[in-house]
């Protein structure tokens, strides 16, 4: 909420200007025993049922590590906002690592910053780092798209209408990714089913998300999952209308106890901690990190009470083979939802593919539009 | 049951949107209805409204009854109606710059107090099933009624006697169309004012509580989306009418379910448009009801907008 967004930061920020356009000399000196701080910087609220809360469970996971100082901005939107919170936590925290978590911060705000302060490293999530940006800036993610396809095998066996939906946020690669996993996972169970898609067009937008749901369910879908946010507002809606549901970014089986399936979580305190200690050690990150299911990055919620024995042992397979490695979602032949072919039979996009982060389609059996 | 309606579906969820999402906006604009008809402007409403969601939701979680949840965001919402009401009576004080400082502040509050209210799970309200002479799940759904949105239809119809028929009624307008007859008359504007913005106040917490505590039904800092804002709007777009507010409260909810509907039936393009439809509504119904040659009809004429 823009209205609301004037912190302490930028009032600091603010009101020392002139002391920081004089550059005073540096008072926090490379010392090997200083403690480092790391910046953690969230786009919702960091205890919202979802992608914030997982990552400021990762930041909690950092904190409780020796030497280390852990600094949090919540609410800080993809404007200059978040250029204006980097630059405070650099001059004013003397932060060393940065973790910029949302989407909409990388390009331009991360790149634009990041090479004004070559001493401090960038980690940014989701986003896609590529030869010729700076080599101070990392992108890391986690292949949730398999949490998807696994969602989507437990929603193809609990499904009766043939007919399962997704409350969507907005129509970018991760998000359409998703999308297309769940159908693809529904599939393995019955090629005769399909997934309503419906975008609300920002992250988080309660009433909007409430309404989605529940125009879903008038629309026949009896399973229901989502990308936006804060997923608690779709689990409990859903639930309200007898739906099933698959969780999204966090465990939200509280919320539904009867209704849960099983959700994709993201799993960042071991990724957090590692990325930290190698900056302790004196080490450099890799500047393009990615895992899946495998390398621990995601996991799954344990599987609800509504779970049939056929679709537990399915699921349970298919997570084999995922976490086997190679595991392709996403292959041929396909064909998009408009009818035009996507891949041959001979293709496949495994879950590493580079082409998967730049999705800009929904597959047949996916009913909806990207614009 | 198999239950494709195809293209019936649209209306239907029209009507069923109407009724879940109206009622935050038909409570909000009550409220400032009351409070501009005594000659003041609360802008901050949204903030109240924000305000009563929280604390609504967390008295419901404390007490186990969403019932003392809604008498929490009523009182939560006076109180920061009295506070605009009290700081407006002072001499040379702007009602809209305090307004917009009660908004900030009632939002600020609730974040503040709402944090730990995040994560539970508050009883809902109760609501009741006019849909039960049909087998369709869809119109069940549709005409799931909440006590709330019947008890503020009933407070439009009752606030709209009481200002054609009531000496209450009369003493507020009168407060709000001229100080100096007021005062002629031996009412005290100052106090009038006041107390009309502490129970607007009240009436926009009670819209608060039903966003938290019925539709969507959980507390999270994203939940008002400018609902209290957009009531605020609505008031004039309804001439300070309380029928005509639950008309365009009713309008707006009803609109907003467009989006999402047309897209479960398969229009998808262009939906960015279709979510813009409550807003380019508004806008074609001013332009429509504007006229070149008198003022706003229906103005209190003490407003600080209409001087």
């Amino acid at each position: 909420m823009p209205l609301t967004s004037f912190s302490r930061r930028k009032f600091l920020k603010g009101t020392a200007a002139f002391a920081g356009a004089t550059s005073l000399p540096t008072f926090a000196t490379a010392d090997a025993h200083a403690p480092l701080t790391v910046g953690f910087i969230y786009v919702g609220p960091k205890d919202d049922f979802g992608y914030n809360q997982a990552h400021a469970e990762g930041a909690a996971a950092v904190k409780a590590m020796e030497g280390v100082i852990v600094v949090e901005e919540e609410n800080v939107a993809e404007t200059t906002d978040v250029q204006n919170s980097m630059e405070s936590m650099i001059n004013f925290d003397g932060a060393k690592l940065l973790f910029p978590t949302s989407f909409g911060y990388f390009n331009p705000h991360v790149l634009e910053t990041a090479p004004k302060h070559p001493d401090v490293r960038f980690q940014h999530a989701a986003g896609l780092w590529t030869d010729g940006m700076p080599t101070n800036v990392g992108s890391y993610f986690g292949y949730i798209g398999m949490g998807q396809y696994l969602n989507g095998i437990a929603a193809g066996h609990a499904t009766t209408t043939k007919k399962i939906g997704f409350v969507a946020a907005k129509p970018i690669p991760q998000v359409l990714l998703n999308i297309n996993s769940f159908l693809l996972g529904a599939r393995q169970v019955d090629p005769e089913i399909t997934c309503q898609v419906i975008f609300t067009g920002e992250w988080s937008l309660a009433v909007k998300e409430a309404e989605a749901t529940n125009a879903l369910a008038d629309a026949g879908c009896d399973v229901i999952t989502c990308h936006v946010d804060g997923p608690k507002v779709v689990m409990e809606t859903a639930a309200g209308r007898d739906c099933f549901v698959c969780g999204y970014h966090a465990d939200q089986s509280p919320l539904a106890p009867e209704k849960y399936l099983t959700g994709a979580e993201w799993n960042w305190a071991g990724v957090y901690t590692g990325m930290v200690q190698t900056v302790l050690d004196g080490g450099t990150i890799d500047n393009f990190v990615r895992g899946g299911l495998a390398d621990g990055f995601i996991k799954m919620s344990p599987l609800g009470p509504a779970v049939s024995d056929a679709s537990r042992a399915q699921f349970e397979a298919v997570k084999a083979q995922i976490m086997a490695g190679g595991f392709a979602a996403i292959k041929g032949p396909l064909n998009d939802n408009a009818g035009n072919p996507l891949l041959t039979a001979d293709k496949a996009l495994v879950e590493t593919d580079i082409a998967l982060e730049s999705m800009d389609y929904l597959v047949e059996g996916v009913i909806g539009s990207t614009s | 049951m198999e239950s494709d309606l195809g293209l019936w579906v649209i209306p239907l969820a029209i009507l069923g949107g109407a009724i879940r999402v109206s009622t935050p906006f038909l409570f909000v604009s009550l409220g400032e209805v009351l409070t501009e008809r005594s000659g003041r402007i609360n802008l901050g409403l949204e903030g109240t409204l924000v305000f009563g969601a929280m604390s609504g939701y967390a008295a419901a979680y404390l007490t186990g009854s969403p019932w003392l949840g809604v008498l929490a965001a009523a009182a939560g919402g006076a109180f920061f109606g009295l506070i605009h009401g009290l700081i407006c009576s002072l001499p040379r004080v702007n009602d809209i710059a305090v307004g917009i400082a009660m908004m900030i502040l009632g939002m600020g509050l609730a974040f503040y107090f709402g944090k730990p209210f995040v994560q539970p799970v508050a009883p809902d309200l109760p609501s009741i099933d006019f849909g039960w002479w049909s087998d369709v799940p869809q119109v069940r759904a549709a005409l799931r009624v909440n006590v709330l949105f019947i008890i503020g239809a009933g407070l439009a119809f009752a606030m709209w006697w009481m200002f054609r028929a009531t000496r209450v009624g009369l003493v507020i307008r009168v407060v709000g169309d001229s100080t100096d007859a007021a005062r002629a008359m031996g009412l005290r504007p100052a106090l009038i004012r006041t107390l009309s913005t502490t129970v607007g106040g009240a009436f926009a917490g009670v819209g608060g509580a039903y966003l938290s505590l019925f539709y969507p039904g959980s507390w999270n800092e994203g939940i008002s989306s400018g609902q209290g804002l957009m009531a605020v709007a609505l008031v004039i777009f309804a001439r300070w009418n309380p029928i005509a507010c639950f008309g365009a409260a009713l309008l707006f909810g009803g609109a907003g379910a467009l989006g999402p509907t047309l897209q479960s039936v398969g229009i998808s393009e262009g939906y960015y448009l279709f979510f813009a439809a409550p807003y380019v509504l508004t806008l074609g119904v001013l332009i429509a009801t504007s006229s070149p040659s008198r003022a706003m009809a229906g103005a209190p004429g003490e407003l600080s907008i209409t001087k």
